[in-house]
This record gives C-alpha cells, sequence and structure tokens, in this order.
C-alpha cells in the first residue's frame, strides 16, 4: 500500500471514530475508555512480527515484552468492560 | 522477509478487525447493545492476532504464547479483582503499557527495519518509516511516563496537588520543539543517537507535562493520555501499513479527544490551561485566606431521613466523595426504603463527577443502581426547581452556584445543578473546614434550606437508613 491509501483510510477512520464516540452515552465512558485501551493493544501486531522475525535478537526480546505487554491490556481491557457492562441493569419493577 | 504486499485475503482481514473495532464503540450507544459490542471487540483482536501469526514464517511460537499467556493471566486475573472505585488508576496503568509497547515494537522496528518490511534499496530505512516511527516512539513514550505518574496519583501514591516547577512552559515548549526538530533530521540521517534521544526526550516529556495538574483535572488527563494511545498505535500502524492498527488507532485517538473535550466543557476551562496545569493551587492562593464565617445549619440523620420520608421526589447529586468513603451500595439501599415508601429518587450525575469519565454511572451501576434512574445535567437540571430535596453526597464544585454568577471565581462558567432551587438541600461533608477541589466556598452551604450532614458519607447513608426504618 502506498503512503496516500494508507492516509484515506487513516482520515476516514478519523471521522468515523468522531462520529461514532458523539453517539456513545455519556453513562458508558468509563467503559469506553476501558474497551478503546483494550483495541489500541492491537499494537501487539507489531509485537508480534517483530518477535516472530530472526535477525535481531534484541529486537526478538524487545518484541516478547512488547507481546506480554499487550496481552495483559487485552486480556485485562476487554474482561473489565466485560465486568463494567454487566453491571449495567434497567429497573426490574 | 516480505517485501511484496501481503495477499488479498490477509488486508482483507486486518479490514474486518477494524470493522469490529468500530462496532464496537458503536455498541456502547446503549448499555442494551454494549454486552454484544465487547464481543465484537474481542473477535476483532483474535483474528488481528492469529492473521499475523498465520502469515508471518514464527520461529519463536512457544516464547510467544509464553508471553501472551503471562500477561494475559495478569491482566484477567487484576482486571477480575480490582474494585470499581480504583478503575481511573487502573486505566491509567493500562494506558501506560500500551505506550510502552508502542515504544517497545518502535524500537525493535528499528533495529531489525528488515522484518517490518521498511528497509529500502539500499539498506536504510525509508524516510517516510522514519518520521513515522520516530512519533510512534515520541508518543508512545509521552504516554508511557505520563501515564505512570497519573496512575501514581490517582492511586494515591503520589500527592494529587500539582507540583509547579519554574520555567516549566519554557522547559516543556523546548523539550517539545527538541523532539519534534529531532525527527525532521532523523528523515536524513538514522544514526541510532537520534532515535535514543527522541525516545528520552519523550519520556521525560510526559513526566513534565502530568505532574503540574492536579486532581479535579484527572479525567481530562486520563482522556488525554487515552488519545495519545490511540495515536501511538496509529503510528506504528502507518510504519507496518496496518489497516487493523491504523482504523484503532484513529477511533481511540479520536475518542480521548472527544473525551477530552467534553471534560474541558464541563469545567469551562480551555484544554491548554489544563495541561499549562496548576488548576488547584492558583485557585487556593485567591479562595483561600478569605473565608468567611457565615451562619450555617447542621443537620442529622434522623432530620434527613424525615424530610426524605416527607418528601415526593429526591434528588441524589454524587462525587468524588461517594467514590472515597465507598457508600455507593448503602446509598441504593437508602434509595431503595424511600422508594418502596412511594418517593421518587433520581440521582444526577456532572460530567466531572469523579476521577474519570462516567466514574459515577459505574460505580452507581456496581451498586445495582438502575442506569434508567440515573440523568446527565442538561436532562435534570431543570427538575431541580420541583424537587422537595437535593441530597448532595460527596460532590461540592459541581454545585456551586458561584459557577453561575461569580465572574471572578475560578469555576466561573462551568455547567453547575441548581441544587440552590430545590426545597431543602442536604449536604454531606466530612466538615466544615475543607472546601472542593477548585478551592472555592460554595453558597449552597449557608443557604435557608440546606443542612449540613458532618460525617462521612458511609456512615451517614448508614444512620439515614437506620432512621428511616424506625
Amino acid at each position: 500500500m502506498d503512503f496516500i491509501s494508507i492516509l484515506s483510510i487513516f482520515v476516514m477512520a478519523c471521522f468515523v471514530g468522531y462520529y461514532v464516540v458523539w453517539s456513545v452515552t455519556p453513562a458508558l465512558h468509563t467503559p469506553l475508555m476501558a474497551v478503546t485501551n483494550a483495541i489500541s493493544s492491537v499494537i501487539i501486531v507489531g509485537a508480534l512480527i517483530a518477535s516472530a522475525a530472526g535477525g535481531s535478537p534484541t529486537a526478538k526480546w524487545l518484541g516478547l515484552i512488547a507481546v506480554a505487554l499487550a496481552s495483559v491490556n487485552i486480556f485485562g481491557g476487554f474482561a473489565v468492560t466485560a465486568r463494567m457492562l454487566a453491571m449495567y441493569k434497567k429497573k426490574e419493577r | 522477509m516480505e517485501h511484496a504486499a501481503p495477499p488479498a485475503w490477509v488486508m482483507l482481514a486486518y479490514l474486518i478487525s477494524g470493522v469490529f473495532f468500530i462496532l464496537a464503540l458503536r455498541g456502547l450507544s446503549s448499555p442494551a447493545t454494549s454486552q454484544r459490542g465487547n464481543r465484537f471487540g474481542m473477535a476483532g483482536m483474535l483474528i488481528a492476532v492469529v492473521t499475523t501469526l498465520v502469515t508471518h514464517e514464527v520461529a519463536s511460537l512457544p516464547e510467544i504464547l509464553g508471553a501472551i499467556f503471562i500477561g494475559g493471566g495478569i491482566g484477567w486475573v487484576t482486571a477480575r479483582k480490582i474494585a470499581m472505585t480504583d478503575m481511573p488508576q487502573l486505566v491509567a496503568a493500562f494506558h501506560s503499557l500500551v505506550g510502552m509497547a508502542a515504544v517497545l515494537v518502535a524500537a525493535a522496528a528499528f533495529l531489525n527495519p528488515e522484518a517490518f518490511g521498511i528497509n529500502g534499496a539500499d539498506g536504510q530505512i525509508n524516510p517516510v518509516s522514519r518520521v513515522e516511527m520516530g512519533l510512534g516512539i515520541a508518543i508512545g513514550a509521552i504516554t508511557f511516563s505520563g501515564s505512570v505518574i497519573a496512575f501514581l496519583k490517582l492511586a494515591g501514591k503520589m500527592s494529587g496537588a500539582p507540583i509547579m516547577l519554574p520555567m516549566r512552559h519554557v522547559i516543556n515548549l523546548g523539550t517539545l520543539a527538541a523532539i519534534l526538530g529531532l525527527i525532521g533530521y532523523f528523515t536524513v540521517d538514522q544514526s541510532p543517537w537520534i532515535f535514543w534521544t527522541i525516545t528520552a526526550l519523550a519520556f521525560v516529556i510526559g513526566f513534565l507535562l502530568i505532574i503540574p495538574i492536579g486532581g479535579a483535572d484527572m479525567p481530562v488527563v486520563v482522556s488525554m493520555l487515552n488519545s495519545y494511545s490511540g495515536w501511538a498505535a496509529a503510528a506504528m500502524g502507518f510504519t507496518l501499513h496496518n489497516t487493523a492498527m491504523i482504523i484503532t488507532g484513529a477511533l481511540v485517538g479520536s475518542s480521548g479527544a472527544i473525551l477530552s473535550y467534553i471534560m474541558c466543557k464541563a469545567m469551562n476551562r480551555s484544554f491548554i490551561s489544563v495541561i499549562a496545569g496548576g488548576f488547584g493551587a492558583e485557585a487556593a492562593a485567591t479562595g483561600g485566606p478569605a473565608k468567611e464565617q457565615r451562619p450555617w445549619k447542621r443537620g442529622s440523620a434522623e432530620d434527613a431521613a424525615y424530610m426524605m420520608q416527607q418528601a415526593e421526589s429526591v434528588i441524589i447529586v454524587p462525587g468524588y466523595g461517594m467514590a472515597v468513603a465507598q457508600a455507593q451500595h448503602i446509598l441504593r439501599e437508602m434509595a431503595d426504603v424511600l422508594k418502596k415508601q412511594g418517593v421518587s429518587v433520581k440521582y444526577a450525575i456532572h460530567p466531572v463527577a469523579g476521577r474519570m469519565p462516567g466514574h459515577m454511572n459505574v460505580l452507581l451501576a456496581e451498586a445495582q443502581v438502575p442506569y434508567d434512574e440515573v440523568f446527565e445535567l442538561e436532562d435534570i437540571n431543570s427538575e431541580f426547581a420541583q424537587t422537595d430535596v437535593a441530597f448532595i453526597i460527596g460532590a461540592n464544585d459541581v454545585v456551586n452556584p458561584a459557577a453561575k454568577t461569580d465572574k471572578t471565581s475560578p469555576i466561573y462558567g462551568m455547567p453547575v445543578f441548581d441544587v440552590d432551587k430545590a426545597k431543602t438541600v442536604f449536604f454531606i461533608k466530612r466538615s466544615m473546614g475543607g472546601v472542593g477541589y477548585a478551592g472555592v466556598d460554595n453558597d449552597v452551604f449557608y443557604m435557608d434550606q440546606t443542612m449540613m450532614l458532618l460525617a462521612d458519607a458511609k456512615k451517614m447513608c448508614e444512620d439515614i437508613v437506620k432512621a428511616l426504618q424506625h
């Protein structure tokens, strides 16, 4: 992909993000932060590439540490979001 | 390693992953759809991880799985055990991990550019990739050190009071300019010292930016760091030409930016003034010494119980003090007793109540308060005039009428609850001495219809429940 295609995706995604986030109800702003935290750990993709590759042992170890850190976030972020969301209940009566 | 474009299905898989992340946020538009949204998020992450693993020659699968297992285990256990009141510091801690991961990935890409397919024919890293990496590592490092400070302040391991360095604006702007200048220079000279200097300076500025920011501004800081963690991921997505990372980065970046904007607006402060820091300190200097001695009334738990039983409608205004006292559960019990006796009970939440956006909502949800009894500022504010009792628990600045009337007040212009229009006001506060985080006196204390309930919030609610059940 050339730079311009990537930039186009990025700019479009910013607009999507803008509208999607404004539609989030303020009551769920804390879960929003927790889940955005979890999904920003998609940076694990870069960490996996670094740790999968041969060539530089240092880069591999940096990658592995990054994999571990991102995993804390992925599992922790989604789990804590799920835990919070399960608490939001409507009136029973 | 592959320099050619990846096969179409791979690009498609990352695109689907990105779309799933959009759906994850979209689900949060209502509590009813939010859990499904979260599952979309998990699915998106799984797709991204599996796609990466199957399309690369993985020389070290056991190590990778080990790293995922260790990290995932720590994350999962933490998420299960954490108390809801500690959510702000947990989120700050998670932000710091994203920042650090971005730093490590950028560093790995610099050390082994071939693995990432970012080196040109001459073996040098492409200049465009160098800018992306430089930005990625800088934003990642700022996110890391800034979040560590935010975590320490939120967890009470470091004083929440603003710490002012002399000449801090000059130092900050100078450091920032140096980082940008070095990133520019990095495109013509890819010497390691430039890369590592950028990293070091970025760590320092993240630290410097957050230490002067005080407790009440924390919601803005946490949102801002959330935004940065997104931009860091996006920058690395540019380096890796990865759609999932770019979409996610843009989503998270805008999300944090919008939350910061909402928080700033709810305090009537500009983003720049928050980042420049020192809210608490300046306010204490102006509002501190001239402490007035005005008459005020002290109420008891029995007074509160009696008045609320007689009332038709009660609006509860919770604030950070409720979180500190862990009073949300007993508060809900109190509301339950009142509701059984035919009183209408509603909760009013200010956007900046607590230490992060939506903090109060989560605590009330934890205490099993139905979310349709909880209202936002603009939806409920007109109701105070027809309300018998406003019950303020652990909030202060968000009910201060000075924000509407006193142009010299540091909180002037901040939208506040019109609790002064309610027939009776009960104000739970630990003592008359302390003022809110903005350090401003509050006219509500001295109104005729106000009774101060001076006690720990939890203890006071317990006593009111006892009195109600007599």
